[in-house]
């Protein structure tokens, strides 16, 4: 029994872990390069997650998992055209208010248009079944969102690695200056980074959004836990952020077995633990948080 | 004295007769003496965050903790302790400061935005402690079962609960001690120092200054500011709320200082009293008003980035 309930905890925390970890990767992209906090980063999710709840009907579950990030990032690229790129330059703190204002912005807006309650969203019937009584908490559809966040994951390091754009984002977040210098379209870069930090945001909405259902609220409740996977895992390390979020998810999703009431602070006490003993993060590079 | 001076003078003058003044012009422009002293509470949380972030350049996105932990620590003090307003509010500035005092210490070798984002994270500590801890604190619900105390002065007694003007200048009393406290220190040498921080770090230190112990005493007193705002606005609503440590709340406090001007000492208070009468009128017009208090902040930060007063100062110049 205790091993079951251990088990079905850590399950639990590896999954919301995944949501982090594609959470905090988009975030972590973003800041990297830009040096922008993104606080509309939760809302960006709900926009993926309505979208997919109202293409739905017409595309199916497939299109919508597809379509739905693409068309967030869209919004998320004509966001950043339109009201992050006059900040650039300027002190961090204006970006910083900015997207907590669009965060609002996007928490009010869907509300309006979606209305108050939650929607519920269909997923594929196979997906939906428990694999068995046993394990009655795996269903299909947690180990499809897992894969699908391993996928997305490895395209995103695949893509970072071997494509031009991805080179050319790597080298930015290292030095900005020269890679400008060296004739690359700086602007054109970090929109296109933007996008596709926007575009993991939406996917996350989407694969939640059939999970939980759909609220216009539940965006904000993932933002801190992907701040501290960043802060856990090195500021400035892709791969550490990767295994800050698995590593904060398992570890409140274990402690909710022991002391339940903690399961959300002791994410909090291991960003201190962190901070005091390893200040730059487990994999962050030395002097990048200053 | 030079006309620059007589000119601060006259400023600094209008200022305070406004603020003595308020509870008698408040009320002919449609507000009330508890909306005066609510801005007058939130103005001096936000000239505290400015004392670290216009003064000395950090940028803290997680003050409204030291604020709530005032809040808390003044109400539990008047629930539990003691019935006493003066011990409430010292030891919720207390509660407030020996918290930001530690937490200092971790994050006082951040910068810029990473400074922000760990200043978030550890706020969010005080709130998910407040809100799970429901025994002591009263979890979701916040904290009730307390009202400030008449002050005892020994010959008479201060009626500051029933009646809205003696609490509005005991509020006023204690905002001039703080903000006083405040000019002070901005004025001394050590003040000058943060501001030194501020314009050039790297020059600063070459200066022999300790960057990071000067940071941290002004993060450290920066804190204690805001837990006395803390405490006093427990002390105006008899309540204390978790939604007051959670980083919207700090948002806000930013928000404030960034449109009154965080270059200047009193634009914060300014900032404060828009955005409390604008928050409070549109939430009795519409229900959207976070879409409201949202699109302010874009603009403001998209077109008066150096707020009300920097505005009106540079198209004078």
């Amino acid at each position: 029994m205790m091993t079951q309930l251990l088990l079905f905890n850590v399950t639990n925390g590896l999954i919301i872990g995944a949501f982090y970890v594609l959470m905090a990767l988009g975030l972590s992209l973003i800041l990297n390069l830009s040096n922008v906090i993104n606080f509309a980063h939760g809302g960006f999710l709900v926009i993926g997650g309505y979208i997919a709840y109202t293409i739905t009907p017409y595309v199916g579950f497939w299109g919508a998992l597809l379509l739905a990030p693409l068309l967030t990032a869209i919004i998320g690229l004509a966001v950043e055209r339109v009201l992050i790129r006059p900040l650039y330059g300027r002190d961090p703190l204006y970006s910083l208010l900015l997207t907590f204002g669009l965060a609002f912005m996007i928490e009010d807006g869907t509300r309006f248009i979606w209305g108050p309650q939650g929607k519920p969203v269909t997923i594929p019937p196979f997906l939906a079944q428990p694999l068995s009584n046993e394990l009655f908490f795996i269903t299909g559809y947690r180990l499809f969102m897992v894969a699908v966040v391993m996928i997305a994951v490895a395209l995103l390091f695949l893509l970072l690695r071997y494509t031009r754009l991805g080179v050319r984002i790597r080298a930015g977040t290292l030095d900005l200056e020269t890679v400008a210098a060296l004739g690359i379209n700086v602007r054109m870069l970090r929109s296109l980074n933007f996008a596709v930090g926007i575009f993991l945001a939406g996917l996350s909405g989407v694969l939640a959004a059939g999970q939980l259902g759909l609220e216009p609220t539940m965006g904000t409740g993932l933002l801190m836990p992907s701040f501290i996977a960043i802060i856990v895992g090195g500021i400035g390390s892709l791969p550490g952020t990767l295994v800050g979020g698995l590593l904060i998810g398992v570890a409140s999703g274990v402690t909710a077995v022991f002391f339940p009431a903690a399961s959300e602070a002791v994410i909090y006490v291991m960003m201190a633990v962190i901070l005091l003993t390893r200040p730059r993060g487990l994999f962050g590079e030395e002097g990048m948080m200053s | 004295m030079n006309a620059e001076q007589i000119r601060k003078l006259i400023v600094l003058m209008a200022i305070w007769a406004a603020l003595l003044l308020a509870p008698y012009w408040m009320a002919p422009l449609g507000g009330y003496t508890a909306l005066a002293t609510r801005v007058l509470v939130l103005g001096l949380a936000a000239m505290s965050l400015n004392f670290l972030l216009g003064f000395t350049g950090v940028l803290s996105f997680g003050h409204a903790a030291y604020f709530g932990l005032g809040a808390y620590g003044a109400g539990l003090t008047l629930k539990f302790l003691a019935l006493s307003t003066p011990l409430a509010l010292v030891a919720g500035m207390l509660l407030g400061g020996i918290c930001g005092a530690i937490l200092g210490l971790l994050i006082v070798r951040r910068r810029g935005v990473y400074f922000a984002m760990v200043t978030i994270a550890f706020g969010q500590v005080f709130y998910y402690i407040a809100f799970q801890w429901s025994s002591l604190t009263g979890g979701d619900d916040g904290l009730r079962g307390f009202s400030r105390q008449p002050i005892d002065f020994g010959l008479f007694k201060l009626d500051i609960l029933t009646n809205a003007n003696n609490f509005y200048y005991f509020v006023l009393f204690c905002f001039a001690l703080a903000v006083g406290a405040m000019g002070f220190i901005l004025r001394s040498p050590f003040g000058r120092t943060m501001i030194a921080i501020r314009e050039n770090e790297r020059r600063s230190r070459f200066l022999g200054i300790p960057v990071e112990r000067h940071i941290w005493i002004a993060f450290t007193l920066s804190c204690f500011f805001m837990g006395l705002a803390g405490a006093l606005y427990a002390l105006v609503n008899n309540f204390a709320d978790p939604r007051g440590l959670h980083y919207s709340q700090s948002g806000d406090f930013v928000m404030m200082a960034v449109m009154g001007g965080m270059r200047s000492f009193w634009g914060p208070l300014l900032g404060a009293t828009v955005f409390v009468v604008l928050q409070d009128y549109l939430s009795s017009v519409t229900v959207n008003w976070m879409s409201f208090v949202g699109l302010l902040f874009v603009l403001v930060v998209l077109f008066f980035p150096r707020g009300l007063l920097g505005f009106f100062q540079r198209s004078k110049a």
